[in-house]
């Protein structure tokens, strides 16, 4: 990793964009009702304004010689040998984030302005986004990995609150908490990750820890490695602890698009990046990383095909998706910018199917299942195009965003030349078609055949305000691809972070792949055209269904396994534990009160029972001082 | 005023206005209300006189300082010796900030029975004097003065003033602190003996007996005595029993200084005397503690997550939290001993805040059971978010105060002691469960328990059902913008039409009792959640306070004062 300079110029106040949103937040949270009528709009303003200024800082530091450079705040902690300061690191790669992060940030904060129009707790939900974009721009520009942590949480924190935005309702309340705590079991992980780096190197900096992290051995660097990716399993809902982010769909749809598909849940996979001078050195942590990538892409994909909830199923391509990102990264050198990559188209037109989503449940009522839906193309024509072309990005079709950077990770993986290349790439191409399966299973469901919503609903399609940030990501998504692979290259961009890309030995011709891919995703529209698209839906799911649908509706029993291993045994663990504490330890104290000063009852009845055991307590203590002195002068 | 008298006067000033509260004529309305202005007005004096301690304090300069010194027992070598070092200053900081906001908190507290409120100040202002005394005494006789002393008045506070069980609670409290309290008397005794026979005269001067050289055997027995009081005080699992029972039962206020101030005699009284005067034995007892700390971190926090009542759970919390204390002490680092004792601050304000706000809840709900509640955050939101912000410090999320400390006390612990601190930060998933559990239960969900009607036992199975089919319409039209012709605020007015029909008599009184937060309870709680943001984005300034004192502690132990880290030096960086 190149050596960042002191900030001059511009990048000096890449603080202001976390400070912009941290006011907005503040701001909105704290003025109360009068603030009702124009805090939509601050929203909106300290994101847009961050998003300038973040342009403005990547061409100032795009013109560095080392391209990075680095921002010194204060000391956060400093005690002993501990030194921690607060600091921001402005490098290629935490300006991609910031990019990604301000910029669909703000379409989204825009286009909440339409989606939330008739909440009454609009101000408080934009004070709660302004509050994530802010934690999520420090977790991806501090430059250790406690201000990682700290943005970390904050990111936790804000995805709870959001979660839980419509805490009425019991599910959402639920929801919410079940990220939290599920992002709590990963975020021990990084937490005692950073307690390795400080035992063995003194130091939690980027800087310190990457610069001697070659002196460590190689077990202290496998434990590093995995503790860090059980921190971004957590965030990104990766096996094995995916099964939050699902539920986390009770939260409004603007939420799910921004931090539960473009940004937050992929911090996971930011945080391996970063790591990459760890990883770099410990193979073992790295097929760690593979194996996690390859099982949750199909998990994800798997369960995607089986549910009727749309947003449901866009969760669970997210998942599916991080997957092929953190398969990618954990491919090393030759994965990093291809995951990235992959990271970035993923956030306009995951994030664009999500407002898409939105759109289609403003034109119903509310309705999520798509068995409820059909033959919306004609009344939401714009939704219809712009999800659409979101859609046709995300399997694949030749030259749109993921056709490019999805392929990128599938010949990067049959690259690696041996088996385990072979394998990954393989599930990776299944994966392809099985993701081709379920995204035109859900666009034949909701927007073609026979319309199945009943008579009072009137589909229309959304105003401006929320379809021009549609339209702007349905853009993003079908040239980001385009453009990150070959006008601009991402792996130019990042080459101060990762080092010079390595021009890559195909084993198989890239060509080849593309045909390959290109075939099975066409396959998987076939086959759903077929199993959907011709036939009749039925409004209910059919209960009577093979074992591998049962499974799949079930997301492969994560729950079930969750509940039956931790949640049960640990209430009854609890229970038992309640009746310990309370007959058991306080009884035998109770117990002994009573064996000196006659019935526990009569203690309750303090007086008597109280002088006595006062008199009692003090022949005790008298013994005891005798005893005591007895022992100091023989001693 | 000289600064040597600053801690004559936190001691002095309190206890007078103890005793003119006590002593106001009049009648009992008008008294009270002169006695509430008082305590109030003593207690934002002995704030002022702890922040001009503090400011006197030269955090570069001797160990103790702003000392003063007054024989008292000439012939037991016992004086009135006072003086502060920079962990007991920011504990009397804390109780400078603490005492204002429960007498502020407590203003519209009603006595049980017969009682005056006007007792009720005299006795807090009483306990304050004492705290303060615990903190700044540099006399171990002295400190044990203040350490007995200082039961009465909390005695009272719980057995005069607490729920129904109070007198129970309040005789278990003083006899397992009695008992406590024993034990060390026997171990002070001893101290004095052994200071005889090595110094030539006996002495208890905290300096004078830091010097000493102690036989091992002798050091284990002194060092158990003062541990067991220590341990009974801070309370450490299996010693703990009496917490939950005190903290339930006291007086909202009374909680407040019992686990945020009182308790932490106990983990300061580790630091101070264990650590310095014991340091052979505390490194051999050491592992032992530590098992206990750490056990106490998970065993209390599943407990916590069990509890009905929520100040008993809060109670738990707090010796979950107390675990964390004494494994940062316990692991002789600098870091974790300079985290711990600011774990004894945050705590204090975090657990503080949480013990206000659920007895701010408590008043308006009329019982402690989380299952009377739900739903609270839709009808008072104020006090939804101080209960969240509690929570969150609770949990030490980055951004509050606790974070730090927790912070500290495992990246300090870990290593020295890496086994004990990997367990002990399992701890953080259990605190986020404990914490989000309650908050779920009383502040989300539909109106609940209390909130549709005191008495609802009645249209108990039938009235949540409509309640949640009204609530689920409320999101659905504030989601849907397309339904225009429901408007969220009608649909509101619908769920509660749906409840008023579900529950003839009962919900109107209910709903009016859960307001929100009025300005005397904002004024309550916006201190203390200032301090939890302010300490959590810039702690150096505390920081710099604790760390020479904990410094001088950690090399009374043999522990390497700078910390314990290895040079940021690359190649000097592995084992």
């Amino acid at each position: 990793m190149a050596e960042a300079a002191p900030a001059e110029g511009l990048a000096a106040a890449a603080w202001l964009l976390i400070a912009l949103p941290m006011a907005g937040a503040a701001v909105l949270l704290l003025a109360g009702r009068r603030a009702d009528r124009w805090g939509h709009l601050l929203g909106c303003a300290t994101v847009l304004a961050a998003f300038l200024l973040g342009v403005l800082i990547t061409v100032d530091v795009a013109g560095l010689p080392e391209r990075s450079a680095a921002v010194e705040l204060f000391t956060f902690i400093a005690t002993g040998s501990l030194d921690v300061r607060a600091g921001l690191l402005v490098d290629p790669l935490s300006l991609a984030f910031v990019l990604l992060i301000t910029g669909v940030g703000s379409l989204i904060h825009v286009y909440s302005v339409g989606y939330m129009a008739h909440d009454p707790g609009r101000r408080r939900f934009f004070g709660y986004l302004n509050l994530f974009v802010a934690a999520m721009l420090l977790l991806v520009l501090g430059d250790s990995f406690v201000a990682l942590y700290v943005g970390w949480e904050g990111v936790g924190l804000a995805s709870y609150l959001l979660i839980a935005f419509w805490y009425r309702r019991p599910a959402a309340a639920t929801a919410a908490k079940k990220a939290f705590i599920m992002n709590r079991v990963g975020d021990v992980g990084l937490a005692l990750a950073i307690f390795v780096m400080f035992a063995q190197l003194g130091t939690t900096s980027f800087e310190g820890v990457f610069g001697s992290v070659e002196a460590l051995a190689g077990g202290t660097l496998t434990a590093l490695g995995l503790l860090l990716l059980l921190g971004a399993c957590g965030k990104s809902g990766q096996f094995p602890l995916q099964s939050w982010l699902p539920d986390a769909m009770e939260g409004p749809t603007p939420v799910s698009a921004l931090i539960h598909a473009a940004t937050m849940v992929t911090a996971g996979v930011y945080l391996i990046a970063r790591a990459a001078p760890i990883y770099d050195q410990t193979p073992t942590a790295r097929a760690a990383v593979l194996a996690v990538g390859a099982l949750t892409l199909m998990i994800g994909a798997i369960a995607g095909c089986a549910y009727d909830d749309i947003k449901k199923v866009l969760a669970w391509s997210t998942v599916s998706q991080i997957g092929y990102m953190f398969l990618a990264v954990g491919l090393g050198p030759v994965g990093y910018a291809a995951g990235l990559a992959h990271l970035l188209t993923h956030g306009f037109f995951k994030a664009g199917l999500f407002l898409g989503a939105g759109s289609v449940m403003h034109a119903m009522g509310d309705q999520v299942d798509m068995r409820r839906f059909g033959g919306l193309a004609r009344k939401v024509p714009i939704t219809f195009v712009t999800f659409g072309l979101g859609y046709l990005a995300l399997i694949g079709f030749p030259f749109l965003s993921g056709y490019f950077t999805k392929d990128a990770i599938i010949e990067a993986a049959l690259d690696r030349g041996d088996t385990w290349g072979l394998v990954l790439g393989g599930v990776a191409i299944l994966g392809a078609g099985l993701t081709a399966f379920y995204m035109t299973r859900l666009m034949l469901l909701t927007f073609a055949g026979k319309a199945r919503w009943t008579d009072d609903q009137h589909p229309h399609e959304s105003p401006p305000v929320m379809t021009v940030p549609m339209i702007l990501l349905a853009v993003g998504s079908v040239g980001a691809g385009f453009v990150l692979v070959s006008v601009a290259p991402l792996a130019d961009w990042l080459e101060p972070v990762f080092g010079e890309p390595a021009e890559p030995e195909h084993v198989i011709a890239p060509a080849l792949v593309a045909a390959v891919v290109t075939a099975v995703a066409a396959a998987g529209v076939v086959a759903a055209w077929l199993f959907v698209g011709r036939r009749e839906v039925p409004l209910t799911a059919p209960a009577r269904v093979s074992p591998v649908t049962r499974a799949a509706r079930n997301a492969l029993y994560a729950d079930t396994v969750n509940e039956s291993l931790f949640m049960r045994p640990g209430q009854w663990l609890t229970r038992a534990l309640v009746w310990v504490d309370n007959r058991g330890v306080d009884g035998a104290v109770n117990g002994l009160a009573a064996a000196f000063g006659g019935s526990s009852s009569r203690l309750g009845r303090a007086q008597t029972g109280f002088v006595r055991t006062y008199a009692l307590g003090m022949l005790g203590g008298a013994v005891v001082v005798a005893g005591a002195l007895l022992a100091v002068t023989a001693g | 005023m000289s600064a040597s008298l600053y801690l004559v006067a936190m001691i002095a000033v309190p206890a007078v206005g103890a005793a003119v509260t006590a002593a106001l004529p009049g009648a009992p309305e008008g008294r009270d209300e002169r006695a509430k202005r008082l305590a109030l007005g003593t207690s934002l004096v002995v704030l002022v006189l702890a922040v001009l301690a503090a400011l006197a304090f030269d955090p570069g300069g001797d160990r103790f300082q702003l000392t003063s010194s007054v024989s008292w027992i000439p012939d037991f070598g016992v004086s009135f010796a006072l003086g502060v070092d920079g962990i007991a200053l920011v504990m009397l900081l804390l109780i400078g900030v603490l005492v204002p906001v429960v007498v502020l908190a407590s203003w519209r507290d009603t006595a049980p029975g017969e009682r005056s409120m006007r007792t009720f100040f005299a006795w807090l202002l009483l306990l304050e004097s004492m705290m303060v005394g615990v903190f700044a005494a540099t006399d171990v006789f002295l400190f044990y003065v203040f350490f007995e002393a200082m039961l009465v008045p909390m005695y009272f506070l719980i057995g005069s003033f607490g729920g129904p069980r109070r007198q129970y609670a309040a005789v278990k409290f003083f006899l397992y602190s009695l008992v406590g309290g024993l034990v060390m008397l026997a171990a002070v005794i001893g101290l004095y003996v052994v200071s005889s026979s090595s110094l030539g005269e006996g002495t208890f001067a905290f300096d004078a007996l830091r010097s000493i050289e102690i036989d091992p055997g002798v050091q284990k027995l002194l060092f158990l005595g003062f541990f067991v009081a220590f341990a009974i005080k801070a309370p450490l699992v299996p010693f703990h029993t009496w917490l939950p029972d005190s903290g339930a039962e006291a007086p909202i206020g009374g909680a407040v200084l019992l686990v945020g101030v009182l308790d932490k005699v106990g983990t300061f009284g580790f630091l101070r005397y264990c650590l310095p005067l014991f340091p052979d034995a505390s490194r051999d007892f050491a592992p032992w503690v530590l098992a206990l700390a750490v056990a106490g971190i998970l065993y209390a926090a599943l407990l916590a997550m069990g509890q009905s009542d929520m100040k008993r759970l809060v109670s738990y919390t707090s010796i979950s939290h107390f675990g964390f204390i004494a494994l940062g002490i316990f692991a002789f680092s600098t870091e974790a001993a300079t985290g711990a004792v600011l774990y004894m601050v945050n705590h204090g304000i975090a657990t503080g805040l949480l013990f206000l706000v659920v007895g701010m809840l408590i008043a308006r709900g009329g019982s402690r059971r989380i299952a009377d509640y739900g739903g609270v955050a839709s009808r008072a939101p104020l006090l939804a978010g101080a209960f969240l912000v509690a929570g969150l410090a609770s949990l030490a999320l980055p951004g509050t105060n606790s974070f730090v400390s927790e912070f500290l006390v495992l990246i300090g612990s870990f290593p020295t002691r890496p086994v004990f601190t990997v367990l002990a930060t399992v701890g953080i998933i259990l605190a986020a469960l404990y914490i989000l559990l309650m908050y779920q239960r009383t502040m989300h969900g539909p109106p609940r328990g209390v909130l549709v009607g005191a008495d609802d036992t009645t249209g108990g199975h039938g009235a949540p059902d409509r309640e949640d089919a009204a609530a689920e319409a409320v999101p659905a039209a504030e989601a849907a913008p397309a339904s225009e012709t429901v408007p969220a605020s009608a649909a509101e007015a619908g769920a509660a039409t749906a409840t008023a029909t579900a529950t003839e008599a009962a919900p109107r009184a209910g709903s009016l009792r859960v307001r929100d937060l009025d300005r005397r309870e904002l004024a309550v709680v916006t201190p203390l959640i200032a301090l939890i943001l302010a300490l959590g984005f810039y702690p150096q300034p505390v920081l710099d306070l604790i760390e020479p004192a904990v410094a001088a502690t950690m090399s009374d132990v043999g522990a390497d004062p700078a910390g314990t880290a290895p040079d940021t030096d690359p190649t000097g960086g592995t084992d």
